[in-house]
């Protein structure tokens, strides 16, 4: 337990030290601002029911797109490239250990950017006093649960990005493999979904249940606060199943 | 070397085999290191010795046989004979943009160092090696060769291991830097078992108290360097400088007897007029004091130097490997049943299995 420990602080020290985290902050509060200003813009044209958060949540998807990548392609990337994998698996801490390590210190980075945008109602608020009304800025509900859900599914986002760094030694390889999967995660049963094939009896059901899979729609559930523990499932054991997965990988490419 | 109550054994490795895709890397290997003992890996690249040091501190599995790291043993436990060993890997990967006093800090959270300990021994390891003056606070990337491989040192003895593997740790190093390196290691003699691998023959013979030989995965000899020089070199060389050209020593070396003949010569007399000679005998016993009584007879021949020259690792090295890379021509060679035969007489003598230890052993080594 104690390398455990030694490895996530490590492991967070390295990425607050580094100017490339502060950077993907940097472009990914400039990217999130743009589309909650755009958000701001729709609200005020006509009236909605929709809160400028919410409507800022619906395409969450975007920023997670270069920002996984960014905050995980060097995790197993880099080491195995500088051979300090190895090194570190000659101590008594093991592949599981190694890789929660990682993806842990991944997704404390993620949520500290994602609540950083929860100053864009303060900033509104304060800059641009009757733009739109208090409760619709500061909506609880809408927050909590569209923040839930990004907060949610970036367990398996980020698990991705990691079992990605696992596959290469090199970490731009890494961050376009796991834009692609990332896309595939996101948008992929939505794709599938809307395949103009009907009529036999496999494609109907891979169309009824996997619309299930969509992202979108679980985003939409959420943020109609419905209670529903399937999405919780999906994604913490979709998390789960890819962090063992890497874990093995770590462990056969250790050497 | 047998487990006694003074010398325990550290590690023991009984007919340990490794395959990668169908080649044996490392074949049937077996040996022991004994408590505070310095063990020299040696062998040609590719002849299994980093795969026998990664099986032993359980980075990979071995395809056979079995080992054990303080009475541990590795195949089932691998985590906790990590807890017994000191690894330093070959090229020595270190982080670039870690301080040192950092990176050994992580390290010895890694190995589970008491907390209340960890200043103190990275304090210590960074004494040992020399890195608490200059190097203590400098970024790691920033360092010269010879600091890197002191931190991937002090990083091994950190948590007071009770083997230590060191994988080339003098590779790349300058002469100032391989001698620093050398007392370092001579330094930890009788307190932590040590196995190095090197290629710097020179500098396993100065360090090690045993040495083992490998060659295409199997133990090809074993021994301290005073033992496998009188089993491998099988003549004695002189060195000697005279005034006398090669043609006319010759006859004077016949006439002396003992089977003294001339190895090799200088290619040209010196501005003194002297000519260095390297003489060969087989008789097995010391010529030096005859030698210099029948120089000194003539004195035409105004003898400078006669010195008895010692066959170095090198020698001892290319032997051993020669021998085990015939024993294995040799056998492909369906043709040449007498050879076949002489080897295999050979090899059954020199290198015939211990009670316990079937092959490749280096029991049989010796």
């Amino acid at each position: 337990m104690r390398g455990f420990k030694t490895l996530l602080s490590w492991q967070l020290h390295s990425l607050f030290v580094s100017a490339s985290t502060y950077f993907t902050i940097f472009l990914f509060l400039v990217l999130t601002g743009a589309f909650y200003l755009l958000a701001l813009i729709d609200v005020s044209k006509a009236p909605s029911e929709i809160s400028p958060t919410a409507s800022f949540l619906s395409v969450f998807w975007f920023p997670v797109l270069f920002m996984v990548p960014l905050i995980t392609m060097r995790s197993l990337a880099e080491e195995r490239r500088q051979g300090t994998l190895g090194a570190m698996m000659t101590t008594h801490v093991s592949a599981w250990q190694v890789v929660l390590a990682k993806f842990f210190a991944a997704y404390f980075l993620y949520v500290f950017m994602w609540l950083l945008t929860l100053s864009f109602p303060l900033v509104t608020a304060w800059t641009l006093p009757g733009a739109t009304s208090d409760s619709k800025l500061f909506s609880i509900p809408e927050i909590v649960s569209g923040y839930g859900f990004v907060f949610l599914s970036g367990t398996t986002y980020i698990a991705i990005g990691i079992f990605a760094s696992s596959l290469t030694r090199t970490t731009l390889v890494a961050g376009m493999l796991s834009t692609g999967m990332l896309f595939f995660a996101i948008a992929g049963a939505a794709l599938i979904a809307k395949i103009p094939v009907t009529g036999n009896w496999y494609v109907d059901w891979i169309a009824a249940h996997g619309g299930y899979l969509q992202t979108f729609r679980q985003l939409e559930e959420f943020r109609s606060a419905l209670l529903d523990t399937r999405p919780l499932f999906l994604y913490l054991s979709a998390t789960a199943v890819i962090i063992s997965v890497t874990s093995l990988i770590t462990e056969a490419k250790k050497s | 070397m047998s487990e006694t109550p003074e010398n325990p054994n550290t590690v023991i490795v009984r007919r340990l085999t490794k395959i990668y895709g169908g080649i044996k890397v490392v074949d049937n290997v077996s040996f022991r290191i004994g408590k505070g003992e310095i063990l020299g890996f040696l062998g040609p690249n590719g002849a299994g010795k980093s795969t026998t040091m990664k099986i032993l501190s359980g980075m990979c599995p071995a395809t056979s046989g079995s080992a054990y790291v303080c009475g541990v043993s590795v195949a089932n436990n691998p985590g906790e004979v990590r807890r017994h060993i000191g690894y330093m890997p070959e090229n020595n990967p270190l982080p670039e943009d870690l301080r040192v006093s950092e990176y050994l800090r992580y390290r010895a959270g890694l190995k589970e160092v008491p907390v209340r300990e960890t200043s103190r021994r990275v304090e210590e390891a960074m004494e040992i090696c020399q890195l608490n003056r200059k190097a203590k606070r400098k970024i790691i990337g920033n360092l010269s060769k010879g600091f890197r491989q002191r931190v991937g040192i002090a990083d091994a003895i950190l948590s007071k291991p009770d083997l230590i593997i060191m994988d080339e740790p003098t590779i790349g190093l300058d002469p100032h830097q391989i001698i620093a390196i050398r007392s370092l290691i001579n330094s930890l003699r009788g307190k932590m078992s040590v196995i190095i691998s090197s290629h710097i023959l020179p500098e396993i013979e100065l360090v090690c108290d045993r040495v083992i030989i490998i060659n295409q995965g199997r133990i090809v000899a074993s021994g301290s360097s005073e033992s496998l020089r009188k089993e491998f070199i099988s003549s004695d060389k002189y060195g000697v400088g005279v005034k006398c050209p090669p043609e006319e020593f010759g006859k004077y070396c016949s006439v002396m007897g003992n089977g003294l003949r001339i190895s090799s010569h200088s290619k040209s007399a010196d501005a003194d007029g002297y000519w260095d000679y390297v003489l060969e005998s087989d008789i097995g016993s010391d010529l030096g004091r005859s030698l210099i009584g029948e120089l000194s007879k003539d004195t035409r021949l105004a003898v400078r130097e006669v010195s008895r020259l010692k066959p170095n690792l090198e020698e001892i090295f290319m032997a051993a490997t020669r021998r085990s890379w015939e024993e294995v021509r040799g056998v492909k060679d369906k043709g040449a049943d007498l050879e076949v035969d002489d080897l295999r007489k050979r090899r059954d003598v020199r290198f015939a299995p211990s009670s316990d230890d079937a092959s490749s052993t280096e029991e049989g080594g010796k």
